[in-house]
């Protein structure tokens, strides 16, 4: 009984969790491509447009809500559920931090554990093309075909060199649940699988990253939606909810690489130097310089509106660094933290490739995977082996 | 331990196989026939495993394991077939691929 | 109880999946039937803790071999064949052997019943408390090594047979 209270109320949080920041990922992913350009990116919606996601999802769900006459209506209207489905699945076994007791009751910050953690995700990673190859055949449309089946053809490809990768640091860490992964990395930065001996993995992190771009459908992998080729590719006939669900499966697919990727090879929930030098002042200090730089700005203001805002951030700021500081909130938050902020920059990573690469040619692109990445991939486990082997 | 007495899992591979059979004998179509193989081969696949479910061993795990490279490969050589037979002859029923009859 | 009840929800899936996937007449929903029918197969191993196993079926079967169906499916144009008979002219052949083969079976069934009573081997036991996967590597790693390398040696076969088929010159 207790166990299913607990598992609700977990799911509740995940659920509210995720939805919240597959919202705002889009926010932050507009503004930092809109500073990369040197523009202003949206700023109407709220202080610094923070309301930006809340009017999209109200412009979104009022949408006419349009079905083309001539589609496949039972698989037009499977695929966007079977996307957003797969895509939202595999969250539910990844760990994001260490075990806490909260209110009397102890439990890990994950889902659920699964002995065969990292084989479920990439089972569910490889359902979810059929969403959008289903999306390209049902919408009956030349456009939306091909990009359906340029999808289905690289991520297929992508999925090789992706398993591969994934194949080495487990060689290092010994099991497939994603919790022993974490576990079997240690606390600081040369006891993550990317740089620990005997087999650092840094190869096969580049790879996981590229071919997760890749699986992602992400520039400078985007080819199912080259908008000057193919009008929008595979969501071409999809309009309100329906692409919303589209464009979600998208973001949290970039959210469950982003979080894959630091599970492997960047240790989770693991600091990225002991606790006992510090580690975890350094959430409240990264906090503390976000809330001085607010003050500054709001002191000197660039807009009027600043005046008034930027102190708000500051004060809220300041707030979070003061209560980070106290012991039993650093105990729960501190892995989560280190998580976030792994995940984050991946994230980040995403949106800056995005505003700096241009998108590959369709033979390009299967060339890399096939010549490129695949025997580079097979090379590294086989060395990675080898090294494990010996020591 | 499971509730479910292992011939029900048997019962139902036979099931399983018979339609496979059924639709290889039946369909026209090449790509359903092969489908219809696949099909079959799920059926053998799931008594193994129900085998060794029971037996507590995990031999028939491992030639579940051979049985789906098997069709892996087979999957990428017949596709590959039924390609080529389209790109020739512009069509995909099995009755009007017959050249090697006569 | 629970086993029960998913038993039958996964045979539900997995035999309405196949009769659908022999009886459609568009070759695509004859693949989506024959994937939901995978998804029960999957399902079943997963009741009979074969995680491996499951995720084994996802990753290739449904990930791997069906994409390539569809794919397929989608490369050729079929509209014409969907509108064709679907059933050849010997069907009635066919039946006929069908309902044998099944009779064939549903008889051994009935006479062995009492072989399927067997007793459970004592010595696996302790390597239960390992996980699944465990188990798998060790016997395919140690017993099976040689096998395992012939299918590897296949599926290189397979991959130059394809390139060889698609390929006009090389």
């Amino acid at each position: 009984m207790e166990f299913i209270v607990i598992s609700l109320v977990k799911a509740a949080i995940v659920a509210a969790v995720l939805m919240t920041t597959l919202a705002y990922l889009q926010w932050v992913e507009r503004k930092v491509i809109a500073h990369i350009q040197l523009r202003m990116g949206p700023s109407r919606v709220g202080p610094h447009g923070l309301l930006q996601p809340l009017a999209d999802v109200i412009k979104l769900i009022t949408k006419e809500d349009l079905i083309p006459p001539h589609v496949n209506k039972f698989f037009y209207l499977l695929a966007p559920f079977l996307a957003v489905t797969m895509a939202l699945l595999s969250i539910s076994v990844i760990p994001f931090g260490s075990e806490v007791e909260l209110f009397g009751y102890k439990t890990w910050m994950q889902m659920t554990d699964l002995n065969v953690g990292v084989l479920f995700v990439l089972a569910v990673s490889s359902m979810g093309v059929y969403g959008i190859a289903l999306a390209g055949w049902a919408s009956n449309n030349k456009y939306a075909l091909l990009g359906g089946l340029r999808s289905s053809a690289q991520m297929i490809s992508y999925e090789l060199p992706m398993s591969l990768a994934i194949a080495a640091p487990l060689l290092l860490a010994n099991t497939l649940s994603l919790r022993e992964i974490v576990q079997s990395q240690g606390d600081h930065l040369f006891a993550w699988s990317i740089f620990k001996l005997p087999a650092p993995q840094l190869i096969s992190f580049v790879i996981f990253l590229i071919a997760g771009f890749a699986e992602t459908n992400r520039v400078p992998f985007d080819l199912p939606e080259a908008e000057n080729e193919l009008v929008a590719g595979f969501h071409t006939e999809y309009s309100s909810m329906k692409f919303a669900a589209f464009f979600m499966a998208e973001y949290a697919n970039m959210v469950t690489v982003s979080c894959m990727t630091s599970i492997l090879f960047l240790g989770g929930w693991q600091p990225l130097f002991p606790v006992s030098l510090g580690s975890n002042f350094v959430a409240p200090a990264l906090f503390a310089l976000g809330g001085s730089l607010c003050l500054y700005h709001g002191l000197h203001p660039a807009r009027r509106k600043d005046r008034y805002t930027l102190p708000v951030f500051a004060a809220i700021f300041f707030g979070i660094a003061l209560a980070l500081l106290a012991p039993p909130v650093a105990r729960v938050v501190m892995p989560l933290f280190w998580f976030a902020a792994k995940a984050g920059f991946l994230l980040f990573c995403f949106i800056w490739v995005r505003g700096t690469l241009p998108r590959f040619r369709y033979d390009q692109l299967m060339g890399f995977a096939w010549k490129f990445l695949f025997p580079v991939a097979v090379l590294n486990l086989l060395v990675t082996s080898l090294l494990v082997a010996v020591f | 331990m499971t509730g479910v007495p292992l011939s029900w899992y048997l019962i139902l591979s036979a099931l399983l196989f018979a339609l496979g059979v059924a639709g290889f004998l039946f369909r026209r179509n090449i790509i359903t026939v092969f489908m219809s193989i696949e099909l079959m081969l799920n059926a053998v696949n799931l008594s193994f495993v129900a085998f060794s479910y029971q037996l507590k061993q995990v031999n028939g795990h491992i030639f579940t394991f051979f049985v789906m490279v098997v069709a892996a490969a087979e999957a990428a050589v017949g596709l590959a077939i039924i390609l080529t037979v389209f790109k020739n002859r512009e069509t995909l029923n099995v009755d009007e691929v017959n050249s090697l009859k006569n | 109880m629970l086993d029960t009840i998913f038993f039958y929800l996964f045979a539900l899936l997995v035999v309405g999946g196949g009769i659908l996937t022999i009886t459609r007449s568009s070759a695509v929903h004859s693949a989506i039937c024959l994937i939901g029918s995978l998804v029960g197969v999957a399902g079943l191993y997963l009741l009979l803790h074969a995680e491996f196993l499951f995720a084994v079926q996802i990753v290739l079967y449904i990930g791997g071999i069906m994409v390539l169906f569809l794919f397929v499916i989608m490369l050729v144009n079929l509209d014409e064949a969907a509108r064709e008979r679907q059933f050849n002219g010997q069907w009635w052949l066919a039946l006929a052997c069908v309902v044998v083969v099944g009779l064939q079976i549903a008889w051994f069934m009935r006479k062995g019943a009492g072989a399927f009573k067997l007793a459970p081997a004592a010595a696996a036991a302790a390597s239960a408390a390992k996980g699944n996967t465990e188990a798998i590597a060790d016997a395919l790693f140690s017993e099976y090594l040689l096998p395992f390398e012939i299918a590897s040696v296949l599926l290189l076969v397979a991959v130059v047979g394809s390139v060889v088929m698609a390929k006009k010159r090389i």
